[in-house]
């Protein structure tokens, strides 16, 4: 699995995606911002999390336009795999690769705290090492993180189950306080029509070591390398 | 336009804050009347923020070396040596009067102005820590205040991408029209990859690094070195706007120079912007420097000698460059969209001059700009000591256990959740303890050491004895980060008090320093680095003497630590040192009895030492299966915190000996409640007779009530609601 993380000025967790996919994947390349091709051979593109640009606009809303997103949206185009975290679900959004927006979190403040979260699918490039309806420990740590669409995008999301995971509690209920940010039917990512594109508000890149939390986010990383493997 | 600098009359000196006597230093030193651009520098360089002049005299009196000290006070941060050619660098500042006039960019900037001490020295910023004070929750603008500030942390540290691992936050009164902001930042360096502020070499060009400069910030030293009057919102114009996007820039095109060994010095812009910078390069690397401000980039036009000299703008540094690597440096700088502009160069004169426009605006004596400051030895008296309450002195007034629900739900012991929450306290992917526990710990690195990390300072044990304080200060700052298995290696001191002018705040801030030195020594606990707040007051009133306290440890192995939750049922409590039901000025006392007197508990410095050194031991032989100081609150507090953690019950019994609310609630210093196995107990309190440790078994863990002897049984479920409500409810506004 070749990986290549795009970092934009002002991104902040690309040490912590870099981490995660070279203990799952092997060492992914940093690709600048402002450059207009990816590596050959580029099997998966990575924007980690952060607040590229400062967030300012709109969160996601000026990395969208990068030189370098037009040779990212041809790769999904072409089936590559794509991985949005936090920062990268609001670029994917921001550049047309993923429906929907990320607004403020109902309750109008930053939330950084651990989260469970609920596998929804196990047959995707991004989760086949979880147990379906899984419920696992990962961080979230963001402002605008609130996902919402029309109800039509919505019933589309929910109907191709193109929700990967939802926001729930320590036994896998899902929803109530166990939503940090009012997300709508309490999504925290999802995939695009053929499933080579996730995007996702938690952080499974920093849930991989025991010393650090648990080791629940490291299935996301191996599904991917097991993926690679098969491929 | 031919624009005209005011004339320098007695009125406008005053203005700059500064006294006649001052400026009569400056008459005899330079021998002719100063010019407009003149004045300012002075002013600038002279306040009490930049020049310490009224506590360096006493400064000197702290501890501040030790085998494992690279650098002391007197760069931008501390470093120490944490071995495998590593160095931690830190340090601690604040931004009281800022965050008190507009708190989110007050609080914000607090946070960039600490992050930069720490990069500029090489090091990559890897935890940020607080230590806020605010006033009485009912006060009017208290709520407001929090918000602010609370945001203006988490704005500013999680868009740069630090996590903010630990605070320490509590509300009285004494602070309503002064809140305290004081932040920390460390950093981790290779030891032979440090940078410092000495300018070498004549003819250098100077380098101006980072954001545009513009009107904001002017005089910020200066108005951070008055006391606040009623006036003090119409301030606002002297705080400064922060941009963690520039910032995170900034640290990354920094860090990427270094590597190319461009970098002969740098410091960076903070306190008196340009000025300051300038002339600290100078003079510590016995140079002049020459500036043309021509060359600044500057947000605003048309910006006067006086405004460019004198603008906290932030996100900015000055640099000393090797002039073989010009282009490659400015070719960094290029990359990451920053200004680089060479608006100057070093000198053989001992010179500060500045010019603009082709005329030379100031032309100063670089060396005494800062050794010349005025040096003051303020009187001093200490006030009377306050006598000792002894425990049958003070009658419980209402059941322990009411006492008990109480105190776990009120400003200072409840759940800080609500704060901590707001701040990216995971990335980086290395917070192996996260805030909520006695010191955090990070991993260095891919590990296996770790740092352990807290902020502290009681202040009403400094108010009621500053020498006392000062001590327990230094104390609870080593006990966190002993509680957590680290071994103490040094400190940072933020020391926050009211007007140096008035002798007995001068006592406060005399007292606490013989406090802190003495404990330091004692517990080979250096200080390397700090900052001096003073004029914290309001319309007269100055703020308790809060000599904050931020402690960094050294973790061999970060994984061989203690948390404070209890981890089972059926294992045996255990609690380390001495018990005498001390309840002058503890909590108990304040909240419960609604009385600030007596005594505050006395430091006993060997006793902390073989406690602490003890319980160090424990844990690193994984002998405890958690481990929590007692401090606020007492012994019932402490435990109540390690079930609520836990989501575990425990039940001790009470000694006959001592009326059981001092027992409970009395804050003894130098005190740890441990758990461990059942079967290992009784030879952990062997080893700890053998050792001249008291040490008593004095209960079990397990099941879903917290029993504090007779009379004291708690549902855990309600002391978590209560713990956990109150803040979240007050910010709401359902309280007051």
């Amino acid at each position: 699995m070749k990986a290549a993380i795009i970092l934009f000025p002002g991104s902040n967790r690309e040490g912590d995606a870099f981490r995660a996919i070279s203990a799952a994947c092997g060492e992914p390349i940093i690709v600048w911002h402002g450059q207009t091709e990816l590596p050959a051979g580029t099997d998966l593109v990575v924007l980690p999390g952060g607040f590229s640009y400062g967030d300012y606009l709109r969160c996601g809303a000026i990395a969208a336009r990068a030189p370098i997103m037009e040779a990212v949206r041809d790769h999904a185009v072409r089936g590559g795999l794509v991985l949005g975290i936090c920062n990268g679900l609001q670029i994917l959004v921001e550049s047309g690769l993923l429906p929907g927006v990320l607004m403020r979190n109902a309750r109008m403040r930053f939330v950084c705290r651990m989260q469970h979260l609920k596998v929804e699918r196990t047959d995707t490039p991004f989760t086949s090492q979880y147990e379906q309806g899984q419920v696992i420990k990962v961080a979230i740590a963001h402002g605008e993180g609130n996902y919402e669409a029309d109800s039509e995008t919505i019933a589309r999301l929910e109907g191709a189950g193109r929700v990967a995971f939802r926001y729930c509690d320590s036994r896998g209920v899902v929803g109530g306080a166990a939503n940090p940010n009012g997300s709508t039917n309490d999504i925290a990512g999802i995939y695009s029509e053929n499933f080579n594109v996730l995007g996702l508000m938690p952080h499974p890149e920093n849930l991989i070591d025991p010393l650090v939390g648990g080791t629940d986010g490291r299935g996301l990383f191996e599904s991917l390398a097991a993926f690679g493997k098969a491929a | 336009m031919i624009e005209r600098d005011p004339d320098v009359s007695p009125e406008l000196v005053a203005a700059h804050g500064l006294k006649p006597d001052e400026y009569a230093r400056i008459l005899a030193l330079i021998g002719r009347k100063p010019s407009f651009t003149e004045l300012g520098i002075f002013s600038a360089m002279w306040n009490e923020h930049c020049s310490y002049k009224s506590s360096r005299l006493h400064l000197r009196r702290l501890p501040t070396k030790a085998p494992w000290v690279i650098q002391g006070p007197g760069e931008n941060a501390g470093v120490i040596d944490i071995g495998d050619g590593e160095a931690c660098i830190f340090k601690m500042e604040s931004h009281n009067h800022p965050s008190f006039i507009e708190p989110f960019q007050g609080a914000a900037t607090g946070v960039g102005g600490i992050l930069r001490d720490v990069f500029t020295m090489g090091a990559r910023p890897v935890a940020c820590l607080n230590l806020l004070r605010f006033g009485a929750p009912e006060h009017p603008r208290t709520r407001h205040l929090v918000a602010g500030v609370v945001a203006g942390i988490g704005g500013y540290g999680n868009s740069f991408g630090v996590p903010t691992v630990g605070g320490a936050t509590n509300f009285h009164k004494g602070y309503d029209g002064n809140i305290l902001v004081n932040a920390m930042a460390v950093g981790i360096a290779r030891t032979d990859e440090i940078f410092y502020a000495k300018a070498t070499g004549v003819g250098n060009p100077i380098v101006y690094l980072g954001s545009k400069t513009g009107r904001d910030g002017i005089h910020g030293a200066t108005m951070a070195s008055a006391a606040f009057e009623a006036d003090a919102e119409a301030k606002r114009p002297t705080v400064q706007v922060g941009d963690p996007f520039t910032e995170k820039l900034l640290l990354e095109a920094c860090l990427e120079l270094m590597r190319t060994g461009a970098v002969v010095a740098i410091q960076d812009m903070g306190a008196a912007g340009l000025t300051s910078s300038a002339v600290e390069m100078g003079a510590k690397g016995d140079l002049g420097i020459e500036l043309d401000l021509d060359a600044v980039p500057c947000r605003e036009i048309g910006m006067s000698a006086y405004e460019m000299l004198l603008s906290e703008s932030q996100e900015r540094m000055l640099m000393v460059l090797d002039p073989a690597k010009e282009a490659e440096a400015e070719a960094v700088f290029r990359k990451w969209g920053l200004d680089f502009a060479i608006i100057g160069k070093t000198t053989d004169t001992l010179r500060f001059v500045v010019k603009h426009k082709g005329e030379i605006k100031a032309d100063l004596p670089i060396k005494e700009l800062g050794d010349a400051a005025p040096l003051y030895d303020r009187p001093h008296v200490a006030a009377p000591k306050k006598p000792k309450l002894s425990p049958v002195e003070v009658a419980a007034p209402i059941p322990n256990s009411e006492a008990l629900a109480r105190l776990i739900a009120t400003p200072d012991l409840c759940s800080k959740r609500w704060i901590y929450e707001q701040y990216d306290h995971l990335i980086l992917g290395n917070t192996a303890q996260p805030p909520g526990g006695d010191a955090a710990v990070i991993r260095i690195g891919d590990g296996p050491k770790g740092l352990a990390l807290t902020t502290d300072v009681t202040q009403r044990y400094c108010e009621a004895d500053p020498y006392e304080g000062g001590k327990q200060a230094v104390a609870e700052a080593w006990r966190n980060l002993t509680a957590v298995g680290a071994l103490p290696l040094a400190a940072t001191d933020n020391l926050n008090f009211g007007n140096p002018e008035k002798p007995e705040i001068m006592g406060q801030f005399v007292g606490c320093i013989e406090g802190i030195g003495e404990a330091c020594r004692a517990l080979d606990f250096p200080i390397v680095s700090g900052n001096v707040s003073l004029y914290n007051e309001s319309s007269g009133r100055a703020i308790p003497p809060t000599p904050a306290i931020g402690g960094v440890g050294l973790l061999n192995d970060a994984s061989r630590t203690a948390s404070l939750s209890i981890k089972r049922p059926g294992d045996k409590i255990l609690l380390i040192g001495t018990t005498e039901g001390w309840l002058g000025q503890s909590l108990y006392l304040r909240e419960i009895c609604g009385l600030e007197n007596g005594a505050p508990p006395p430091v006993d410095l060997s006793a902390e030492k073989r406690n602490g050194d003890f319980l160090r031991g424990l844990i690193a032989n994984r002998a405890v299966t958690a481990a929590h100081d007692v401090s606020d609150g007492g012994l019932a507090i402490a435990l109540a915190e390690m079930a609520m953690a836990g989501g575990i019950g425990a039940t001790i019994a009470a000694p006959a000996s001592l009326p059981a609310h001092a027992f409970l609630f009395g804050e003894d210093q130098a005190r740890y409640i441990v758990t461990a196995a059942a079967d290992k107990a009784e030879a952990i309190r062997n080893e700890a007779e053998n050792a001249g440790v008291a040490c008593e078994i004095i209960g079990l863990t397990g099941g879903d009530t917290l029993t504090l002897g007779a009379g004291i049984a708690i549902l855990l479920a309600d002391l978590m609601r209560a713990h956990e409500a109150w803040l979240p409810d007050y910010m709401a506004g359902v309280k007051f």
